[in-house]
C-alpha cells in the first residue's frame, strides 16, 4: 500500500514518531494510535493538553486532508531525483572559513558548516554564528524554539551581542559607551557569518540596542575600578540571565508602536533553548540551556572516533534537573512540577528562554495580556495559565557552562538540536562527521606493512573504499552530510536514497510527525594550532 | 631529524656508497672528520648536500675554485636526493632544459670511470605514450627540438612500442617518442661521486652541520652563521631543496626563493617471476599520469597526480613529517593507471609505497642565478622532480655564473630574477604548485595562462575592461588583457580552446588588428615597467651614458630606444627612455624585467652618486593608443595640434587630456603602427580612459589586447626582450647597430665586444621569416623554438611567432647561425648568407617553405606618416 501507512510503520519501530504526531493523535484519533502497541512515550515539548494542540496546530483538519490522500485514485509513487534531494537538503548549508594569513592559520578555529532541515513550517530553530571583534573568540549558537519562532530568532540576533558585552573590559565599555552618547561611530563588537535566510528582524533593532546598552551601562556602573580578569563563565551565565529578563520585561513595559509591542509579547510568550559555544584558542566554553547538545568529536590514536558530550540535557531525564526542580519549589507540589516527564505535565524542556508563562506570576500573566493586543487576548494558548501553578517563577534561563580545554585530538565539536539527537546516536553522528572530514585519509590508512598484497588485490580494496566514500563527496558540508544521515539512513547506517526521497517528499503538513526541526553546527579544529597552544607551556 | 624520519627504505646500495665515500674522503685527507671545527673562510659556502650542491661544488673545483665549504644539515645525499626514482630524461619543453639534461647524462655516464663510485647508470632509454594525437603532437615538437641538439630521438609506431617492452598494453595508443640514450641512475650514489670528486679536489664537506643564516653586509654576502660556528664568505650557494625559501627568508634582508613542497609517491615492487631486464626502457604514460620504471626485476612506478598534497607551507613542521605516510587512496588513480598500462602486474607482490617530498616552482621552471638583492647569493633549487636530470648541467651553468658573471648558455627562463614581489606569499606559493604539479604531466599547448595566483597587480581600468569582455593573461603577476570577446560571441567555447592548431579567438583578434590599421584601438599596457632616473647633478647622464647603448645626450623631449648591455656586447636590458629634463630621464622596458633591470641599474651604478633611481611602475597607467586616428582622438581631447610637425615620432610631452593634466604622451607604440602611448597618474587613468572611448567612438575606437598587439610587432620585425632578445644577442647580431653609439667616441658597457664583433662579422642573425605553403586553417601553427633549416641544414630556432593578418601568411622571427658543415662549427653569418638560402620551418616534424627577410615587409612600412620616420626607419639600421 502506497502512502503514509508505507513508511508509518518502519517509523514506529524505530521508535521516532514525533511530538505533533501524538498530540494530533491524542485529540483526533486517539483511538487508532494509542491502541498501537508500538506507540513510544510520547516526546513532545507540550502535551496533548487541547487548548494546546490547537494553538500549535491551528489545522486541525490535517488527517482528514491525509486520509484524502491515502484514499486517493493515484497510486503512483512520489519521489524526488537525487539533484532534488541535494537541492533541498542544500537550500539552507552555510560554510564559513577562518581566513588564512599569509599561509598561516593563527586561530584554533579552521572554520564551520552549518545547515537546517525544517519540519516545523515556519522553521522554529535558528543558528548564529560570529567572531567576537573586541575579544578574541568565536560565537557559535543552535536555538530551538517552541510555540512559534518569535523567541528564538529574538534570541539568535541578540544573544551573542550580550555575551560579547559581558566580555568587554571596562576601557572598551566605556570607549563604545562615549561613542553613542558623542554620536560618533561605534566599534564593531561581533562580525556575523550567516546564511543569507538567517534575518534580524530591522523593526525591533532599535529597541533591542537600547536594552542592550542598559545592560552595558549597568556593567560600567558596577565595575569597583578594579581590572580583573573577565571569567567566560561568568560572562556567558549573566547574558543569558540578562538576555531573558530583557525579554520579560520589554513585554511588561510593552512598546507604543503597535507591531513591535505585538512582536515583544510574542517573543516572551513563545520560548526556545539555547546551546552556544565560545571558542578562544584552547579555551571551550559550552553553555546550554535546554535540551540541545554539543558534542565533541575526538580522534583516538588508532584513528577511531568517540563522542564527548559537553553539555547536559535539561529534560526529565536528567536526575540532577529533576532535583534541582523539586528543591525550588514547596515539598506538596514535588508530584506536580515534573508529570509525564514534563515541566508542571507541560513542557518538555526544564530550561529556556521566554515562555513568561512558566514564569511570570498569575496576577502578572493576566495584566499583560488584558492590557495585550487583541491578538493576544484571542489566543487561547496565551491565555491558558499551566495547572499546579502555585510558585513561579518554575523555569530558568540560566545556562550550564561547561569548560574544556581543547587537546590536538579534538578535531570538531557538533553543535545541534534536539531534531538531530532523537534521530541519531551521539557515537554515530561523530563518526560519520569525523569520517567525512578526514575524507578517507585518517580512518584506517591502508598500509602493505609485512602482508603479501598484489597491486590487484590493493586496486580492487581502493576501488571498493572510493565507492563506499562517494556519499561523502556529495557534500561539501559536514552539516549537510549529517542530515543526509540523519534523515535517510536506513537500519544499516547507510544513507538510503529511497528514504530520503520520502522523507523530504512529505507535505508540510506532514513532515512534523516524521521529523523535528533539525540544525547543526560542525565547528572544525586546528590541531595544529591547538598543539602549538599546548606546547607552549 | 626529518632525514632519518624519511630513511626508513634504506637502500643497501647507498649505504655502501656512503662508507667508500667515507674511506675517499679519509684517503684524500683534504676534508677534516665533522667533529673537527669548521674552517673561519672560505670563498665559496655552499648549502645542502643533495644533488645540486655536491654538483655546484664538483664544477666550481673542476674549474679552478678550491676555497669551497659543502654544508649539509643531515647527512650527504639524504633528502629528496635519495628518494628520487633516478630516471634521466632529455625529453624538456625547454631547450635549456634539454641541453641541462644532455650534460647531465653525459657526465653521470663516466662518473664512475672518473671516481670509481658505482653510480648504478644504467642506459635504458625511455618511450613517452601518446594516447591522443594532440600529445603526439606535442611529443613530435619536443623529438624535433631533440634531434637538433643532438639528442636521438625518434617518433615511433604503438606496434614498435609493445617490441620495446614486453609488458605495455598498446592498444590505446597512437604513437609514442623513443629516446633510446635516457638512462637510470642512483641519484644518491651520483651525488656521493660528485661530492668525492669535489672532495679530492679540495671543497671541504660537512655534514651534520645546518646554515642558520647568511650574512649580509651592504647588500653583499660577507659570511654564513650555522649551528658550529660563523664562516665568512664570499659568495653563498642556497641548493637547500625544498627548504631553500625558508632560508632564504632567514636572512636579515629577506631573498625571495618561490618554491614549495608537495608529496609525491611510487610505487615498489618485488620482482616480477621472470625478473626485467635492467635495461627494460623507462615507460612515461603522461596522459594517464604515470611513469614506469624496472627497479630489481621489479617496477617502480610513480605519478603526478591531478590533485597534489602540497606541504610545508608553513616550514619545517615536525608534524607534517611524521605523517608522511603512505596514502593509498590517493595513490589509487595512479595505481588504476598503473594496471591499465600493464595488466599482467595484477599479481605483482607489492612492496611499499615511498612518500618523498618533491618541489615545485610557479612557472615549472628551475630557479639558479644571482639574488637581485644580495651580491654573492647564488641559488640552485626547485627542480620540479626533475632534479637527476638537471643536476650536472645545472650545477655547471651555476658554477660558469659564479666564476664568469654568466654562464655559456641563456638561461634567463631559469633566472631566479624572472620572479618579483609577488611570488614570495606563501598562500600564493601553496595554491600555484598543487596547478603546477598536474601540468607536469598536463598537455601544453601554446598561450596557455595559469589559473591559480591570478589578479593580484591589475591596472585601475581592470574592472572596467573585464566587463567590455576582456580575455586576461598574466605576466610577472600582471593582468594584461589578451583579447576582447564581443559580446554576441560564445563565452564557453571560448575559454576551451586548447589547440596547436588555429585558436578560435583568431576572427576576434582580427577585427582588433584591422581596427589598429584602420581606426584606432586602446591596449591598456600598464604593466610595462617603467623607471625614473634623475640627479641633481649633471651625473644622470654620464653614468647613463656609460650604461646604456644608444646616445642619450638628445634634446629634451626626445625618446631613444636602447638597451643595457653586458660585457659580451649582449643584451641586459631593452627599453625606450624619454629625457624629460636636462637631469631626468623615463625609462620603460617590458614587463617581466621589473627585477633584473633593477638590480643590473642597481649593481652597476656607482655606489657614491647621487642618481636617483625609482621604480614608477605602479605610479602609471599605460595606454597604448594604436591608429592612424589616434591623433584625432588626442588632439580632439587636449586642443592641441598633434601632427607630425608639432609631434614628430619618437617624441614625448607632458600634456593635458580631457580634464586631466601631466599625462606623459609618447609617439611611439611598440608596434611601428602610428599612434600614441599615453602615461597616465593611475587617479587619472578612469578619467583618461573614459575622455578616450567617448570622444574615440566616432573614429570607431575600440579595445584591444596584447594578441593584437604582438601580431602587429612581429609582422614589423620588432624584437621582444626576453622572448627574441636575450643576454648573449648583441645589437648587431638583431640589425640595431644604429641603436649603438659606436661611432661617437663614448665608452659604454659592451663597446669593446661589439666593435669587435662589427670588425669580425656576425655568427647569428635575426631573421624574419614568412611561411609561404602553410595553411592556417589546417597546418598546425607555429609557437616558438621551431627548428629553421637553410638548404636542409639545421641553422636555428624561431624565438617567436605570429599571424600576420595584414601579410595573411605566418611569420616567424628567429635566428641564423651558420655552423661549418665539416666541424659544426659556428662561422660569420652575412647578409649574403641569409639571402641566399632556401628556408624551411620545422613544425611538429612537418617542414614548412620559408622566405627570410632581414627588413621588414615593405608594404606594411607605407603607412609612415612621415618620411623621415625615426621610429620605423631607424628599425634595422641603414
Amino acid at each position: 500500500m502506497p502512502g503514509p501507512t508505507q513508511l508509518f510503520f518502519p517509523l514506529i519501530r524505530n521508535c521516532e514518531l514525533s511530538r505533533i504526531y501524538g498530540t494530533a493523535c491524542y485529540c483526533h484519533h486517539k483511538h487508532l494510535c494509542c491502541s498501537s502497541p508500538y506507540l513510544p512515550q510520547s516526546r513532545l515539548r507540550y502535551t496533548s493538553h487541547p487548548a494546546y494542540a490547537t494553538f500549535c496546530r491551528p489545522k486541525d483538519n490535517w488527517w482528514q486532508y491525509t486520509q484524502g490522500r491515502r484514499y486517493a485514485s493515484t497510486p503512483q509513487k512520489f519521489y524526488l531525483t537525487p539533484p532534488q534531494v541535494n537541492s533541498i537538503l542544500k537550500a539552507n548549508e552555510y560554510s564559513f572559513k577562518v581566513p588564512e594569513f599569509d599561509g598561516k592559520n593563527v586561530s584554533s578555529v579552521l572554520g564551520f558548516d552549518s545547515n537546517q532541515l525544517p519540519a516545523n513550517a515556519p522553521i522554529e530553530d535558528r543558528r548564529s554564528a560570529a567572531t567576537c571583534l573586541q575579544t578574541r573568540g568565536m560565537l557559535l549558537g543552535v536555538f530551538d524554539g517552541h510555540a512559534g519562532c518569535a523567541c528564538s530568532q529574538a534570541v539568535s540576533e541578540r544573544l551573542f551581542y550580550y555575551i560579547a558585552v559581558s566580555l568587554l573590559p571596562h576601557e572598551t565599555l566605556l570607549e563604545i559607551e562615549n561613542a553613542v552618547e558623542s554620536g560618533r561611530a561605534l566599534l564593531p563588537i561581533l562580525q556575523w557569518h550567516k546564511h543569507p535566510n538567517d534575518y534580524f528582524s530591522k523593526e525591533a533593532s532599535k529597541l533591542y540596542f537600547n536594552s542592550l546598552r542598559t545592560y552595558w551601562q549597568e556593567l560600567i556602573d558596577l565595575n569597583t575600578g578594579e581590572s580583573t580578569d573577565i571569567d567566560v563563565k561568568e560572562a556567558l551565565i549573566n547574558a543569558f540571565k540578562r538576555l531573558d529578563n530583557d525579554i520579560s520585561l520589554e513585554a511588561q513595559v510593552g512598546d507604543p508602536n503597535s507591531f513591535l509591542n505585538y512582536l515583544v509579547l510574542r517573543v516572551a510568550f513563545s520560548g526556545a533553548t539555547a546551546c552556544v559555544a565560545h571558542v578562544d584558542g584552547v579555551d571551550l566554553h559550552v553553555a546550554n540551556t535546554g535540551d540541545s547538545r554539543a558534542m565533541l568529536g575526538v580522534q583516538e590514536e588508532d584513528g577511531s572516533w568517540s563522542a564527548v558530550t559537553l553539555s547536559n540535557d535539561h529534560n526529565a531525564q536528567n536526575e540532577r534537573e529533576l532535583e534541582r526542580l523539586k528543591l525550588e519549589h514547596p515539598k506538596n507540589e514535588a508530584k506536580s512540577v515534573v508529570k509525564q516527564d514534563r515541566l508542571l505535565g507541560l513542557l518538555m524542556p526544564f530550561r529556556a528562554f521566554g515562555d513568561v508563562k512558566f514564569k511570570w506570576s498569575i496576577d502578572l500573566q493576566k495584566r499583560v495580556i488584558e492590557s495585550g493586543p487583541d491578538q493576544l487576548n484571542d489566543n487561547e494558548y496565551t491565555k491558558f495559565i499551566p495547572p499546579n501553578y502555585y510558585t513561579p517563577p518554575y523555569l530558568t534561563a540560566e545556562p550550564e557552562v561547561t569548560y574544556h580545554r581543547l587537546r590536538p585530538q579534538d578535531k570538531f565539536l557538533v553543535l545541534a538540536t534536539d531534531g538531530l539527537w532523537e534521530t541519531m546516536h551521539r557515537q554515530d553522528v561523530v563518526r560519520i562527521v569525523g569520517e567525512y572530514l578526514t575524507g578517507m585519509h585518517h580512518q584506517q590508512p591502508i598500509a602493505v606493512g609485512g602482508y603479501k598484497v598484489t597491486l590487484g588485490q590493493m586496486h580492487g580494496l581502493l576501488t571498493e573504499r572510493r565507492a563506499k566514500m562517494s556519499s561523502v563527496f556529495e557534500d561539501q558540508n559536514a552539516a549537510t552530510h549529517l542530515i543526509r544521515h540523519a534523515v535517510g539512513n536506513n537500519e544499516f547506517g547507510a544513507v538510503d536514497h529511497e528514504r530520503l526521497s520520502k522523507m523530504l517528499s512529505l507535505p508540510e503538513e506532514l513532515a512534523r510527525m516524521y521529523r523535528d526541526d533539525i540544525t547543526i553546527i560542525v565547528v572544525q579544529f586546528n590541531s595544529h594550532v591547538v598543539g602549538a597552544y599546548q606546547n607552549q607551556e | 631529524m626529518f632525514y632519518w624520519l624519511l630513511s626508513v627504505v634504506r637502500r643497501q646500495r647507498i649505504r655502501r656508497g656512503w662508507q667508500k665515500w667515507s674511506s675517499a674522503r679519509s684517503g684524500a685527507s683534504v676534508a677534516e672528520a665533522h667533529s673537527v671545527a669548521l674552517p673561519t673562510q672560505a670563498q665559496v659556502v655552499i648549502c645542502g648536500g643533495g644533488i645540486m650542491g655536491t654538483s655546484v661544488a664538483y664544477h666550481l673545483s673542476k674549474m679552478g675554485w678550491k676555497d669551497i665549504v659543502l654544508l649539509e644539515q643531515g647527512r650527504l645525499a639524504a633528502g629528496s636526493t635519495r628518494f628520487c626514482a633516478g630516471i634521466l630524461s632529455t625529453a624538456r619543453h625547454l631547450t635549456i632544459e634539454q641541453k641541462m639534461a644532455d650534460y647531465s647524462n653525459k657526465l653521470y655516464h663516466q662518473l664512475e670511470q672518473e671516481t670509481g663510485i658505482q653510480t648504478g647508470y644504467v642506459r635504458t632509454g625511455s618511450i613517452f605514450l601518446a594516447q591522443t594525437q594532440d600529445r603526439l603532437i606535442s611529443l613530435k615538437r619536443i623529438n624535433s627540438r631533440l634531434n637538433v641538439i643532438g639528442i636521438p630521438s625518434e617518433i615511433i609506431s604503438p606496434k614498435k612500442v609493445a617490441e620495446l617492452h614486453p609488458l605495455l598494453n598498446v592498444h590505446d595508443l597512437v604513437g609514442a617518442m623513443h629516446v633510446p640514450e635516457d638512462a637510470m641512475v642512483s641519484s644518491a650514489d651520483v651525488a656521493l661521486a660528485l661530492a668525492t670528486a669535489a672532495s679530492q679536489n679540495g671543497v671541504q664537506i660537512y655534514d651534520r652541520t645546518s646554515v642558520l643564516h647568511v650574512i649580509v653586509k651592504k647588500g653583499q654576502v660577507t659570511g654564513v652563521e650555522t649551528d658550529k660556528g660563523q664562516i665568512q664568505c664570499q659568495y653563498f650557494v642556497n641548493c637547500a631543496g625544498q627548504w631553500a625559501y625558508e632560508l632564504g627568508l632567514s636572512n636579515e634582508e629577506p631573498v625571495s626563493i618561490p618554491l614549495h613542497a608537495c608529496e609525491h609517491f611510487y610505487l615498489l615492487t618485488r620482482p616480477l617471476e621472470t625478473p626485467l631486464q635492467s635495461n627494460t626502457p623507462t615507460i612515461v604514460d603522461t596522459d594517464g599520469r604515470i611513469y614506469i620504471r624496472n627497479w630489481q626485476g621489479g617496477i617502480l612506478s610513480g605519478g603526478f597526480e591531478k590533485n597534489p598534497k602540497p606541504i610545508f607551507t608553513e616550514g619545517k613542521n615536525q608534524l607534517e613529517i611524521q605523517n608522511l605516510q603512505e596514502d593509498w587512496d590517493h595513490f589509487e588513480p595512479l595505481l588504476s593507471s598503473l594496471l591499465r598500462r600493464m595488466p599482467q602486474l595484477e599479481t605483482l607482490e607489492i612492496m611499499k609505497l615511498v612518500n618523498c617530498p618533491e618541489t615545485f616552482t610557479p612557472d615549472m621552471r628551475c630557479i639558479m642565478g644571482e639574488s637581485p638583492s644580495v651580491q654573492g647569493y647564488f641559488v640552485l633549487a626547485g627542480m620540479n622532480s626533475a632534479g637527476l636530470s638537471f643536476g650536472g648541467g645545472a650545477g655547471k651553468y651555476l658554477a660558469e655564473w659564479m666564476m664568469h658573471g654568466y654562464p655559456s648558455e641563456n638561461v634567463w627562463e631559469l633566472d631566479l630574477k624572472r620572479f618579483g614581489a609577488l611570488q614570495s606569499s606563501r598562500t600564493f606559493l601553496r595554491h600555484r604548485v598543487m596547478e603546477v604539479m598536474p601540468l607536469l604531466y598536463d598537455l601544453k599547448v601554446p598561450r596557455w595562462d595559469f589559473q591559480t595566483g591570478r589578479q593580484l597587480r591589475t591596472s585601475p581600468l581592470y574592472d572596467r575592461l573585464d566587463a567590455q569582455g576582456a580575455r586576461w593573461m598574466e605576466k610577472h603577476g600582471f593582468e594584461r588583457p589578451k583579447y576582447f570577446v564581443p559580446p554576441d560571441k560564445d563565452l564557453l567555447a571560448l575559454e576551451q580552446s586548447k589547440t596547436f592548431y588555429k585558436p578560435d579567438w583568431f576572427d576576434i583578434v582580427e577585427s582588433e588588428v584591422k581596427c589598429c590599421k584602420e581606426a584606432v584601438c586602446v591596449i591598456d599596457m600598464s604593466s610595462f615597467t617603467k623607471f625614473e632616473i634623475t640627479s641633481t647633478g649633471d651625473q644622470a647622464l654620464e653614468i647613463l651614458q656609460y650604461l646604456f647603448s644608444n646616445d642619450l645626450d638628445v634634446p629634451v623631449g626626445h625618446i631613444v630606444h636602447t638597451g643595457m648591455l653586458n660585457e659580451g656586447g649582449g643584451y641586459e636590458n631593452d627599453c625606450s627612455i624619454a629625457r624629460l629634463s636636462k637631469r631626468s630621464f623615463f625609462m620603460i622596458s617590458p614587463t617581466d624585467q621589473q627585477v633584473h633591470c633593477w638590480a643590473w641599474l642597481k649593481k652597476h651604478m656607482p655606489q657614491d652618486s647621487n642618481l636617483l633611481l625609482e621604480d614608477v611602475t605602479w605610479k602609471y597607467t599605460a595606454l597604448n593608443l594604436i591608429g592612424p586616428r589616434a591623433v584625432d582622438v588626442l588632439s580632439e581631447l587636449s586642443y592641441a595640434p598633434m601632427t607630425p610637425d608639432h609631434f614628430p615620432s619618437l617624441f614625448c610631452k607632458e600634456m593635458s587630456v580631457g580634464y586631466a593634466n601631466g599625462i606623459r604622451v609618447m609617439s611611439m607604440t611598440h608596434t611601428g603602427e602610428p599612434g600614441f602611448m599615453l602615461y597616465i597618474p593611475i587617479e587619472y587613468a578612469l578619467h583618461v580612459y573614459n575622455e578616450v572611448m567617448s570622444v574615440g567612438q566616432k573614429y570607431g575606437i575600440r579595445n584591444a589586447g596584447y594578441y593584437a598587439l604582438r601580431s602587429l610587432r612581429i609582422e614589423k620585425f620588432f624584437a621582444f626582450w626576453g622572448q627574441d632578445l636575450n643576454t648573449l644577442t648583441t645589437p648587431l647580431e638583431c640589425g640595431r647597430e644604429s641603436w649603438v653609439k659606436l661611432e661617437k667616441g663614448m665608452d659604454f658597457i659592451g663597446r669593446d665586444a661589439l666593435l669587435q664583433q662589427k670588425q669580425n662579422g656576425v655568427y647569428k642573425r635575426f631573421t624574419m621569416f614568412i611561411l609561404d605553403d602553410h595553411d592556417t586553417d589546417l597546418d598546425l601553427w607555429p609557437w616558438w623554438g621551431e627548428p629553421i633549416y637553410r638548404n636542409g641544414q639545421y641553422v636555428g630556432k624561431t624565438t617567436s611567432s605570429a599571424y600576420s593578418y595584414t601579410l595573411e601568411r605566418h611569420v616567424c622571427l628567429g635566428f641564423v647561425h651558420n655552423f661549418s658543415e665539416d666541424t659544426g662549427e659556428e662561422q660569420v653569418v652575412t647578409t649574403d648568407f641569409i639571402n641566399r638560402g632556401e628556408y624551411e620551418i620545422d613544425i611538429a616534424g612537418h617542414r614548412f617553405q620559408a622566405k627570410a627577410k632581414l627588413y621588414p615587409v615593405a608594404s606594411l612600412v607605407t603607412h609612415k606618416r612621415r618620411k623621415d620616420d625615426v621610429e620605423l626607419s631607424d628599425l634595422h639600421g641603414k
